[in-house]
């Protein structure tokens, strides 16, 4: 190697440097232990032990609930995900329409996602309350009275309707993409005689690709992860809107329909002390989450130098 | 550029062995904590120095530790005590296993003082305690069971909540009813006769809730009534093989019928006020019985001091009515954590938080918590009410049962609570071999947890 291709190797080693120290440290070697941990028994308090793949076969055919944590998660990521993605695409697309009071418009629907997903959970739970809230007051009315998140039937659904109410985030990404919409090309289809919803289609829905798969990722990745709202709507509609002591025991209410793989690994870990099969759990989780953004990635290239041109 | 054979091997030996470094070289580091203290041979005459305590209590209840602390600092002088306060558990069994030295560690889950004492993580008090010749028959023999695992005594238990049934006596008055139910069929028939039903056919008052998961209504809590076992003496699970979970499993679902259906019943329940605010039901009169703490004496004082109600023993099974006046007795735990660098000012700490009388009666009246030291229990400072005597009574009472400590914490509590979902919604039908199969859930985790 020539001194002055080592020496610009150098160079960039060195600006690379902090970042490295920070992979290794903060994502390499937590995940190089926790591959190790998941083939061990370990409770924090003790040393590890070798314990073959006896946490891998309790994952794969003795754990109770890791099935119906798992299908509660995949339902988030199937239902869940793409509803929020539809309505906010739906919620920034009128916005672009509103000929009057856009900007109040806009800071109305955007403010949910400003307050603190505990906050913003309980206020929802309240609101939805089955016996005294103003929803179910109403609806009685006329003769509904749904169960929310007291009824199994209901309690996923509520998590949809409460991710929409906080769809504030996503949606102004939408916006700022499809104010970004070139004009010239809506006014030339629409010259060319093209519907609403071919121009939707054929225009739109291209120049908002690489925010669509954005959402996409990230909606994947927060579903695959999901804890703190239905934690808290769960211990909310509990009775129990605390944390700290106990917690764990209200995970999942009403009868584990909202009980999200997150939460099982974290009752696993600390109240089972099963430290080594909750790092196998998350183990499985991590290489999921790859594979599907791997798949998301090469299927929808959303993110290539191509399309960003 | 081509991704040879000879190159991928060299990669993968190259991600091996970074993953060897990384995995098993720096394993020793999340554990690797001091083995434990050393303790004198002889009780020192003075113990002076600094002390880190960890408690998990905020606001108002850290003011009444600290007072506690306060006291004891002027007991030991030469002894500075540095009060952590606001310490969830979780976080304190973390900065032990990081080798924090933490001298002094109060934690609020009985459910954990399998792992902390099998562990090491808090030290072993018993050369401690026979050295210094520290009665233990002044602590309950329940209170004893839980700060203990598998004889090794790593823990002080340090105030108890202790768990028994509370009434609407203006309620019971309009119902007719003169005494609190002993037995479950009292109970039954109590349930039945105070409730009562809106014109559309909804549950307007209950008389006791008998579904599991409402409030304190919960596996542990209910256990007492049929004095029913947990574990066996080798860690694994005695739920299906006793007979008493059975029977209450069956008187549950007949109550449920008696209060007509499930259906019905979960409708109310989904109504429920907030457990720990004004709204609490049976401080609005919702319920008219409920299992609960004897803290909530301090909050019905607090939020609703117009409602008149009385405390009772847990009622029992009918072939259990000798063991009436037991309850369910948990509390805070108190251990030496395995970093202390001051072990001697440590225990110094843990015994006159744990055992001394004065100590225990300021903390007492503070928390609205039951001391457990007999002495504290009978001292003529303790404020006790009629309603709050009961809870005192029934932490003595020798049939009180607590949820034992297990090398998996409380996760075979949570494996028959979905069970108990099941059953109690109509999804399952057989308890025998429902509980079977909770055996075996329990099993494989202990089984699991033990391994290594």
């Amino acid at each position: 190697m020539r001194p002055t291709t080592r020496r610009r190797g150098l160079v960039a080693l060195a600006f690379l440097g902090p970042a490295l120290l920070g992979m290794a440290v903060f994502f390499v070697y937590p995940l190089a232990m926790t591959v190790y941990y998941s083939f061990t028994t370990f409770n924090i308090l003790s040393s590890p032990k070798w314990n073959d793949f006896a946490n891998w076969k309790y994952l794969v055919g003795q754990d109770p609930l890791i099935v119906t944590a798992a299908v509660n998660t995949l339902w988030l990521i199937v239902i869940l995900v793409p509803i929020k993605i539809l309505g906010a695409l739906l919620v920034a697309w009128a916005l672009t329409r509103a000929r009057h009071a856009s900007g109040v418009l806009r800071t109305i629907f955007y403010l949910p996602a400003l307050i603190p997903p505990v906050a913003s959970t309980i206020a929802f739970v309240f609101v939805l309350n089955p016996s005294t809230g103003p929803v179910n007051q109403m609806l009685s009315l006329i003769g509904l009275r749904p169960g929310w998140f007291t009824d199994p039937a209901w309690s996923k659904p509520s998590l949809v309707g409460l991710s929409l109410w906080v769809l504030g985030d996503i949606m102004v990404i939408f916006l700022a993409a499809l104010l970004d919409v070139p004009t010239e090309q809506l006014e030339a289809a629409e010259l060319d005689g093209a519907g609403g919803i071919a121009r939707f289609w054929h225009i739109i829905v291209p120049a908002i690709r690489p925010v669509l798969l954005f959402a996409l990722v990230t909606g994947i990745i927060n579903a695959m992860q999901m804890f703190t709202e239905p934690a808290v709507a769960s211990g909310t509609a509990m009775g129990k809107a605390t944390v700290g002591a106990g917690s764990s025991t209200t995970l999942g209410w009403p009868s584990n329909s909202t009980l999200t793989y997150g939460q099982l690994l974290y009752q696993r870990a600390f109240g089972s002390n099963l430290m080594g099969y909750a790092s196998a759990m998350a183990v499985v989780m991590f290489v999921v989450t790859g594979l599907v953004m791997i798949f998301l990635l090469r299927r929808f290239s959303g993110f290539t130098a191509e399309v960003a041109r | 550029m081509q991704f040879t054979t000879q190159r991928l091997k060299k990669s993968v030996a190259m991600a091996a062995a970074v993953g060897c470094v990384l995995g098993f070289g720096l394993t020793g580091c999340s554990t690797g904590g001091p083995s434990g203290p050393t303790i004198q041979a002889q009780a020192p005459s003075t113990v002076s120095g600094d002390i880190e305590f960890w408690h998990f209590f905020t606001d108002r209840e850290a003011e009444v530790l600290q007072n506690a602390v306060d006291s004891f600092e002027k007991k030991y002088p030469d002894v500075h005590v540095t009060v952590k306060s606001g310490q969830d558990d979780e976080k304190m069994r973390q900065a032990i296993a990081a080798g924090q030295p933490i001298d002094v560690g109060l934690s609020y889950s009985t459910d954990q003082v399998g792992p902390l004492c099998s562990s090491g993580a808090f030290v072993d008090l018993q050369p401690f305690i026979d050295r210094d010749k520290v009665d233990m028959t002044q602590i309950a023999e329940v209170a004893q069971s839980y700060t203990a695992y598998e004889g090794k005594r790593c823990s002080l238990p340090a105030l108890a909540d202790t768990y028994a049934l509370y009434y609407n006596t203006d309620m019971f008055a309009a119902a007719g009813i003169t005494t609190p139910p002993k037995t479950l069929d009292e109970l039954t028939d109590d349930a039945v006769k105070l409730t009562t039903f809106n014109a559309d056919g909804s549950i307007k008052t209950l008389g006791f809730m008998p579904l599991l998961g409402y409030y304190e209504n919960s596996e542990p809590h209910w256990a007492v009534m049929a004095q029913a076992g947990w574990l066996n003496k080798d860690g694994t699970s005695a739920v299906g093989s006793d007979a008493a979970w059975q029977k209450l499993y069956a008187w549950q679902k007949n109550l449920i019928d008696k209060l007509g259906g499930y259906k019905l019943v979960s409708d109310f329940q989904a109504g429920l006020g907030q457990e720990f605010s004004e709204q609490n039901d049976f401080q609005t009169g919702r319920v008219a019985m409920n299992i609960d703490g004897e803290f909530r004496t301090a909050f019905i004082a607090d939020q609703a001091p117009d409602v008149k109600y009385a405390t009772a023993p847990l009622p029992l099974a009918a072939d259990k009515s000798k063991a009436y006046g037991a309850g369910y007795i948990t509390g805070n735990v108190l251990g030496i954590g395995k970093g202390s660098t001051n072990p001697e000012a440590a225990w110094a700490l843990v015994k006159y938080l744990g055992l001394d009388t004065d100590a225990q009666v300021l903390m007492g009246n503070g928390l609205k918590n039951v001391p457990t030291v007999k002495s504290a229990l009978t001292s003529p400072d303790l404020e006790v009410s009629d309603e709050y005597k009961v809870f005192l009574e029934v932490y003595q009472n020798p049939n009180s049962q607590t949820a034992p400590a297990s090398i998996i914490g409380s996760q075979y509590q949570t494996i028959l609570g979905q069970f108990s979902q099941k059953w109690q919604s109509g999804d399952a039908s057989d308890v025998a071999s429902g509980l079977a199969e909770v055996d075996q859930q329990i099993n494989d985790a202990v089984a699991l947890g033990s391994m290594g």
